[in-house]
């Protein structure tokens, strides 16, 4: 066994103490006819065979394209010291500090995780912590139906539509209706949800206990989410602003929205893409609704000598203490992750991250103006920070075209949000910090023979 | 030792009867059991409790319990005292620790519950 | 700065001065922000701390040597199966190629990672029994609800709209009756008999045409293998309800036992507990779930889908309209999935029985040292852990198993799991793991018989534990009852952008 202690004779010196013989007698208590055969499994791998092997399959992943692609999950650059800082295993080998005494450091990373947070949201609390943008979207909606005892709860379709789908499933097993608010189809407001429909909604029908919007929303733009939280206000309803937290350095906080909870996900604050995971769902709150919260909160306290110290507070509400009356099931969280954004929050520095946001923006606005001087304009008027959607004709094939020529353009609109109208000739873009101006030109110039050749062709058929 | 004018429920909340009112809380025997009492959530005034049903929610640092209705009746008060001091539940139980006022809807429900020497036997069996 | 103690640690808020810390990022142009109109704006000053790198990090190197950690020394948590880390997992989950990979990478760029999921999608169902796996759900308890909706759709595709209620034993983990409730359940609590495992008259008089899942636990959190789970399993199904198994302590039956097999329709996996994915200071975990053939329909999306050319291509959305839908954002938690799967390819089949006989072994023997001075209330052979109480010591000395924990740090140890299973008094939940050396076992024994020892002649030095820790015991009812939760006060941090 690879990684098993023993030396000659100990195994045998541990059955003489317990009085057996065989180990195998140790699994006399699982009945015979249940006992299982040997498992058909490979044979074991040495750990230079095995590197080998990671190493092929992780060399069969195409990371090297120009790359546009953001809608949800965000290539930044990360400070070396975050993961020299994370790979310390007095961090990953620690378990959720039921300890205190011998788990200051997790405990002070959490607490300053939660008061990073609370800064960037200007919300009063944060928990520590949710398993994704999703999860949190979900547990931030079934937060409001607690809050206010009302079972409805009316979602942007320009909130992502991984998180919408999420908190659809949640919302099935706790019996809550979820109504979508639809899009504004044209005009300055295209793209962004649709205040009107928006307002019939919170008077027609159940009440509703929450509403949810994002900003920046799925196609990139820039919502008014002060709007949306007055009207959510005006029918009793909490608001939740969907955040993505870089942007926070120079966009509206939900402290400033009105929002009641805030969420998101955390991944863009230092940690890496990994095909979607382990990422770090973020929830906060205003303080009136701290006992709603769900997830760990960890306070500040004394010891007996008066030493100040930190401790996990507030812990009846969770799963192990209220069991089937707690706030969530939620027990192991993100706390790896929070760690992460800490010290990315704390290595990057506020300048730092608001030049990773300016940077991003700058970057965007020359990506706008390169892809609309070969043929494909932004799709929508409103303002945007560094998403934006680009009017490509027939964009599924000219995507597929651009993974050929190095590019990464991106995603369809169309198969982010199917259904969605108007969005079928859409490339759905991202730039940041890391995208150069030699990858933008690159996008452009296939981008522009690309739809030459595709004109050239339609024209020859005309 | 268990104050004698009052009428106790198996579940360790105590109720003191004042004219067509009632006063509620927990006992010291509870307030023991649960340790250090950190918040204690009370319905809103004007809420019909049921006998037996639960009106509220006691935690302490690390157990959580729920509070039982010892009678029926509307609530007409809560000890918002409790929300900055919910360590009176603790040093004062029967006094500065209650948690509810009621408008008694039926007296007799009283008959059916304990009395201190009663109760007093129930928390020694325990 | 406010001194806080010898080895204990100032904020990142005090350790703050205006101008630190620069040269991450290059400096974007004047009138980036331009075309942002001013109520889009933040106007609230970002008061992040400004920290120098090397202060940064001296900063978590001294905090992450205030925690014990299972690479600091021996962590025989119970239920959480603290075991080693391996480090190659670590290299091979920061491989570019995983790390850098986008979520909605088109599938032809992720045909690594894709190959990966899928044969440990395979792996599991091998070890498990189970016909079907999905990889998606972020922790334990996510995989239970994931589970536990699948039950519910189940039942309603076959026009089953009665099945209210889900039985858990009063042994079973907080996230199985939690997670009912969030799934719309009512749960039923069945005794514990006293053998320590279900009460079977209990469970039969609950079970009925109400019931849709029983949730069992097994071994269960009292480290004994639930040796009626025959009777239990052929019950459920004669009422037409589902069986669904709490992996959470698969570490002791690995070879020896498959749910599948002997009749569980659903379970999840740890793979932090099982699979050595670290813990991560609370996590993150991941926590996949095995299903039996009338559950494969309504596994969440998306799945990983192998084709006739083999290639491999993601689900699409809607693609199978009988699925419970998404339970998370993007695929799953691949980052801990690819450690999983290190080290299972690093076990194999033969391996991984290993790891469960030495499991069980480690715990059997620990359990006859302790036995020596403390009560074991179960006199049977455990699984991977056990149940010791310090109940007569308390009543003999008043040296509650919360005292002997402190002590045990004193001694250079992390604490078991203390005061769980609820159901024994002054519980001490003892999972030693198979990575630790007989060296080990023996020098932690040694130091529980000395504590009971201690409490006899000079309960004091135990009461008032530990006394080598960075903080001695905490006041936590005033940060329960007055909660700081953030850091306040650093208004007037921020000083103008330098562009």
């Amino acid at each position: 066994m690879p990684y098993g202690p023993h030396a000659t004779g100990d195994r045998a010196r541990m059955l003489e103490v317990i009085g057996i013989d065989s180990v195998d007698l140790l699994f006399d208590d699982i009945p015979e006819v249940l006992r299982s055969g040997p498992l058909r499994l490979d044979p074991p791998e040495s750990e230079l065979d095995l590197s080998a092997r990671l190493q092929m399959l992780a060399s069969r992943n195409r990371t090297d394209l120009a790359s546009f692609l953001g809608a949800g999950a965000y290539r930044h650059w990360t400070p070396a010291a975050v993961d020299q800082m994370l790979i310390r295993s007095e961090w990953y080998t620690a378990y959720t500090p039921y300890q205190p005494e011998v788990s200051q450091g997790t405990l002070q990373s959490i607490y300053e995780y939660q008061s990073l947070l609370a800064e960037l949201t200007a919300m009063d609390v944060v928990s520590a912590s949710h398993y994704d943008g999703g999860a949190a979207t979900a547990e931030a909606a079934l937060m409001t139906c607690r809050a206010t005892g009302r079972g409805r709860v009316l979602v942007s379709r320009a909130v992502h539509p991984h998180y919408r789908g999420t908190l659809t499933t949640y919302a099935t097993g706790a019996g809550l209706i979820v109504d979508d608010i639809p899009l504004v189809a044209d005009g300055p407001s295209a793209g962004c949800t649709d205040l009107v429909a928006l307002e019939r909604l919170l008077a027609d029908g159940a009440p509703v206990a929450g509403v949810v919007a994002a900003n920046p929303n799925v196609l990139g733009l820039l919502e008014d989410m002060l709007r949306v939280g007055q009207l959510a206000h005006a029918a009793g309803a909490l608001f939740v602003h969907v955040i993505e937290p870089v942007s926070l350095a120079v966009l509206v906080a939900p402290g400033e929205t009105g929002a009641d909870i805030a969420c998101g996900e955390g991944q863009p604050l230092g940690i890496p893409l990994q095909y979607g995971g382990p990422y770090l769902g973020i929830v906060a709150c205003r303080e009136p609704l701290v006992r709603q919260i769900p997830g760990r909160l960890v306070g500040l306290t004394r010891d007996l000598d008066g030493k100040r110290a930190f401790v996990m507070t507030m812990r009846a509400r969770e799963q192990d203490i209220r069991r089937e009356k707690a706030a969530s099931n939620i027990c192991t969280n993100q706390a790896l992750l929070a760690l992460a954004a800490g010290i990315y929050l704390t290595a990057i520095g506020p300048h730092g991250l608001r030049d990773v946001a300016a940077l991003g923006a700058s970057r965007a606005s020359e990506l706008a103006a390169a892809l609309a001087a070969v043929g494909a304009p932004r799709l929508h008027e409103g303002p945007y920070l560094n998403e934006f959607v680009a009017r490509v004709p027939d964009a599924r094939r000219v995507h597929a075209r651009l993974l050929e020529r190095g590019v990464l353009a991106g995603i369809p609109a169309a198969d982010l949000l199917p259904g969605e109208p108007g969005l079928e000739d859409g490339l759905l873009v991202c730039t940041t910090e890391m995208t150069t101006p030699a990858e933008i030109s690159r996008f452009a110039s296939a981008l522009g023979a690309e739809l030459t050749v595709g004109a050239g062709s339609s024209g020859g058929a005309a | 030792m268990v104050p004698g004018e009052l009428r106790y429920t198996k579940e360790h909340e105590w109720v003191r009867v004042d004219g067509d009112e009632a006063v509620v809380g927990i006992t010291s025997f509870a307030a023991d059991q649960l340790g250090d009492v950190v918040f204690v959530e009370l319905p809103a005034v004007g809420r019909a409790l049921t006998q037996h049903a639960t009106f509220g929610v006691v935690e302490s640092v690390k157990a959580v319990s729920d509070l039982f209705a010892p009678i029926s009746g509307e609530v007409i008060a809560t000890n918002h005292g409790l929300a900055g001091q919910p360590e009176l539940v603790n040093s004062d139980p029967y006094g500065e620790g209650w948690m509810l006022r009621l408008k008694v809807a039926d007296a007799g429900q009283l008959d059916g519950l304990l009395d201190a020497a009663a109760y007093e036997q129930l928390t020694s069996e325990g | 700065m406010s001194v806080v103690g010898e080895k204990l640690q100032p904020t990142v808020f005090e350790l703050s001065r205006p101008g630190r810390g620069d040269g991450k990022i290059p400096h974007p142009p004047a009138g980036a922000l331009d075309r942002i109109p001013a109520a889009a704006r933040r106007a609230t000053p970002l008061a992040l701390p400004e920290i120098a790198e090397p202060e940064v990090v001296r900063h978590y190197v001294n905090l992450s040597a205030l925690n014990y950690s299972v690479d600091t020394g021996f962590y025989p948590l119970g239920s959480c199966t603290m075991k080693y880390n391996p480090k190659l997992n670590e290299w091979a989950a920061r491989l570019p190629g995983f790390a850098g990979l986008h979520p909605l990478a088109p599938d032809a760029m992720a045909q690594g990672t894709l190959q990966l999921l899928w044969e440990l999608e395979a792996m599991l169902a091998e070890i498990s029994g189970m016909t079907a796996v999905t990889l998606q759900p972020a922790a334990g308890a996510q995989g239970e609800l994931t589970g536990i909706l699948m039950v519910r759709a189940y039942h309603r595709s076959r026009g089953d709209l009665e099945r209210t209620e889900v039985l858990v034993p009063d042994s079973s983990h907080g996230t199985n009756p939690a997670t009912a409730s969030m799934a719309g359940f009512k749960t039923i609590t069945i005794p514990s008999a006293p053998d320590g495992g279900v009460d079977l008259d209990a469970f039969r008089a609950a079970l009925g045409p109400k019931t849709a899942v029983i949730m069992i636990t097994n071994p269960s959190t009292l480290g004994l293998f639930e040796s009626r789970i025959g009777e239990l399993l052929e019950a459920t199904h004669a009422a037409g309800a589902l069986a669904y198994m709490d992996g959470a302590n698969l570490n002791a039956i690995l070879g020896r036992f498959r749910p599948g097999e002997a009749g569980f329709d659903v379970m999840h996996f740890n793979t932090h507990k099982t699979f050595s994915t670290p813990h991560g200071g609370g996590g993150p975990g991941a926590g996949p779930v095995g299903v039996r053939e009338a559950l494969e329909p309504f596994l969440p999306e998306p799945r990983v889908l192998r084709e006739p050319d083999g290639s491999f291509r993601l689900e699409r959305a809607g693609e199978r309209p009988t699925s419970i839908g998404r339970v998370r954002s993007f695929f799953g938690s691949t980052g801990v999935l690819v450690r999983a799967y290190a080290y299972l390819r690093a076990h194999g089949g033969s391996g991984l029985r290993e790891v469960s006989d030495d499991a069980v072994l480690a715990a059997n023997y620990l359990k006859a040292l302790v036995g020596q001075a403390y009560e074991v209330p179960f006199d049977r052979p455990c699984k991977h852990e056990f149940v010791a109480s310090a109940a007569g010591l308390k009543h003999r000395t008043g040296v509650r198993t919360l005292d002997i924990a402190k002590r045990l740090i004193d001694k250079g140890y992390h604490p078991p799991t203390i005061y769980f299973p609820l159901t024994v008094e002054e519980a001490m939940l003892i999972e030693p793991t198979e990575t630790e050396s007989l060296e080990t076992l023996d020098a932690f024994a040694a130091a529980l018989v000395e504590i009971a020892h201690e409490a006899e002649t000079d309960p004091g030095l135990v009461t008032s534990a530990p006394h080598v820790a960075p903080v001695r015991r905490l006041d936590e009812a005033t940060a329960a009852r007055q909660p700081n939760l953030r850091w306040r006060g650093v208004t007037g941090l921020e000083t103008p952008c330098p562009q």
